[in-house]
Parts: structure tokens; sequence; C-alpha cells
């Protein structure tokens, strides 16, 4: 009883998340023991797959024997909620999540997906993780990753800005600067 | 003698058909050279709003367009048309959900409303090239009969594949003197080393007044792109 209400106070979820595609490799990296050891081991308490079109459904657990809480989803209309409360988020390369999640200062670890047929979303991922936003992985090496990961070595991602755009169009088509 | 004179007249004709297409293909190359000089060229100043075609595409493409819209006085780039995939529900539902957003803000008054539309695609992921070359004459017939309906004056777009006809159309739109459409494309930001195949035609072929990328290695790369930093 007192472990559950210790637990209860800090509660820290990592939120895995394929978007609108279907990622079984990743949900079957993050469904590993040794996966699941690495996050526990590093202080998160619940796991939250959402795992999309994908087929291979991962195995939830409720955690009573100290072990990760582990919940999974299809689709929900706006996966915004949970990513504010979570500690960590595990996503595809998709540019959408990678925003949204940046923007919400999470950390973050994108996981490129190799079986896609056109990979350019590997490149976005590579430039943000060498500029120091997020944590670049393959869902072989997640594992390692995580273990690696200092959260504190991660730079804030500094919001974007469509005006500069705007300007451009704006003055070409001859309308007044606002 | 009738022989003769017939013969004569025979060769009036040919020479008379040879002369007008050597004419109508010469006035084509000029007016064709003509436009290619005045893309990216920017326009005179004016306060009119200006028609505005938005074209959508699934992933991050809608989110993209929808991020520069916020930022666009839409007082000026008005009536707007948004066009996106036929199999792509979700985009036209984001713009709609923009649209009443802008509509409240405006305190329930505007003057005209946003046009939502559908495109048939060329091809779909995996179909075959026989059957590709049927739907992309379809998909083409369809393109034109929209941009007929529509004839914008500016063209937003940012990398789905159904922008290609559009802006093919928009450019023999400019040729043939139908209407002058000024075509915008920002690359998205998940294109940092490379353009996509849509922003590499458009750059190549000339076809987009102004072309715009996120990060400064495209900028390198393709020397009359305009880098213009993250919009995201």
């Amino acid at each position: 009883m007192g472990d559950t209400d210790e637990r209860r106070k800090c509660n820290r979820t990592a939120f895995v998340t394929v978007g609108t595609t279907s990622f079984d490799t990743l949900v079957r990296a993050v469904d590993t023991r040794e996966v699941k050891e690495v996050l526990s081991k590093k202080g998160y308490t619940h796991l939250l797959i959402q795992m999309g079109r994908g087929s291979y459904i991962p195995q939830k657990s409720t955690g009573e024997d100290g072990s990760l809480t582990v919940d999974y989803f299809t689709f929900s209309s706006s996966i915004a909620d949970n990513l504010r409360s979570a500690s960590l988020v595990i996503s595809h390369a998709g540019s959408g999540s990678i925003f949204e999640t940046l923007r919400l200062g999470k950390p973050l670890i994108v996981v490129v997906n190799e079986d896609l047929m056109d990979n350019h979303q590997s490149e976005l991922a590579e430039e943000l993780a060498d500029r120091k936003h997020l944590f670049c992985a393959r869902p072989q090496t997640l594992y390692q990753v995580i273990a690696a990961m200092s959260l504190e070595s991660l730079i804030p991602y500094p919001p974007g800005d469509a005006s500069p755009v705007a300007k451009l169009i704006n003055r070409f088509l001859g309308f007044p600067d606002d | 003698m009738e022989i003769g004179n017939s013969c004569c007249f025979f060769n009036l004709k040919s020479n008379v058909s040879t002369l007008l297409i050597t004419i109508t293909v010469t006035l084509v190359v000029i007016r064709f050279l003509y436009v290619i000089y005045w893309c990216g060229k920017p326009l005179r100043k004016s306060l009119q709003p200006i028609s505005t075609l938005i074209v959508l595409g699934s992933g991050g493409h809608t989110a993209e367009m929808l991020n520069l819209l916020s930022v666009l006085q839409t007082d000026h780039f008005t009536p707007r048309f948004y066009i996106a995939a036929a199999t792509d529900n979700m985009s036209l539902q984001k713009a709609r959900v923009f649209e009443n957003s802008l509509i409240n803000e405006a305190g329930g008054e505007v003057i005209e409303l946003a046009q939502f539309m559908q495109i048939y695609r060329s091809r779909e992921v995996g179909q075959s090239y026989i059957t590709s070359v049927v739907t992309t004459l379809v998909a083409m017939a369809h393109a034109s009969w929209l941009m007929m309906k529509i004839r914008p004056q500016v063209i937003l777009c940012n990398g789905p594949g159904t922008c290609i006809p559009l802006c093919v159309i928009a450019f023999f739109f400019k040729v043939l003197g139908i209407r002058w459409s000024s075509i915008f494309y920002v690359e998205s930001i998940a294109r940092v080393r490379r353009l996509s195949l849509s922003g590499l035609l458009l750059y190549k072929l000339r076809m987009a007044d102004q072309l715009f990328v996120q990060w400064p290695r495209l900028q390198s790369k393709y020397p009359r792109a305009h880098y213009v930093g993250r919009l995201m």
C-alpha cells in the first residue's frame, strides 16, 4: 500500500507515439524486457504506447510487482494531453510529432523507421539531434540510447517563425508591410 | 493547264499553312520566354485582395501550411480555395477548423467564405504504371477543370504531389494569358539536405515564382531558393 502511494506521487510516464503510421518494429522494441528495465532504472514508472495502425499488440501490465505500468491505445483525436503529461517521449520521425513535442519542451527520442521506402524523415531527426534538441535512435539501438541519455545535455528548441516568409510574400505581391 | 493550276493552288495552300504554323509557333515561343522572364519578378503595389489557392497534403504538409496561413493577413488573401487529394479527409477538416477560427475572430463577419475541394490523385502508392497513365490523364483533366473554375492569382504549396499538376496548369495559364498566378512554394521543414521531388521539379523547371527553404544547406545547394529559417 505504501509503495503504490509513493509511486502515485511521482508518476513519470514514458510516452511512445507512432502517429497515424504502423511502426511495429518500434512497439516491439519498447515491449522488450531490457527496454522496460532500463526505463524503470532511469526512474520512469509508466509506459504508455500509442500504437497507431500497427498490428503488434504490446503486453499490458499493472506494475504491481514494482515493474513498469504498461498500457497502450491505437489512436486519439489529439495526443497533446499525453505529450503534456509525459516525462519522456519516444516518437516516430514524423515532423508533426517532433515539433509538437519540442514545442512542449519535453525530452524526446526520435526513432527512425528504416522499413519506410523513401526515408527523408531521418534527415530531420539527424539534424535536430546534431543540434542537440533531441536524441536519435533506431529500434535496435533504443535500449543503448535510453541507457546513455543525459537529459541535461538537451538544448531547448527555439520556436520557429513564419513571419519572414510572410514578409517576402507580401513584398512580392506588392502588399504593404503590416 | 488545269492540272498545272491545281498544283499551283496546292502549293499556295501548303505555303500558307506552313507560314501560319511558323508564326503561331514563334508567337508561342516568344510568349513562353516572356513568361519565364517575368516569373519571379515582384508585382506592382496593390491593396486589392487576391484569390488564393492553398494546396494541402497528408503528413505534416497541412500543419505546416496552416502555420504559414496564420501569419498572413487573410484579408489580403481572399477568396481562399483549399485543395486536398481525394483520399485525404483530415486535411480539409483541419482547414475548415482554421477557417472557422478566422470567422470567430472576425466576430462572424466574413465577406467571402473559403471553399474546399478534392482532386483526384495521379497515382496511388504501388499502382501499376500502365493504369497510372490513365489515372494521371484523368487527374490532369480534373485539375484543369478545377483550375479553370478557380483561376487563382496566388498558389501556396509546400510539397505534396498534388501540387505539381496544379502548378503545371497554372504555368500554361500564364503562357496562354488565361490568368497570371504567382506560385509560392515553401519546402517542408522535414527537407534538410535535399529538396523533395515536387520542390526539385518546380526549382529546375523554374515554375515557382519564389521557392523558400527552411534549412541553410538547401540554400547553398539551390542558390535560387530563398532561405527563411524554420517556420515551425
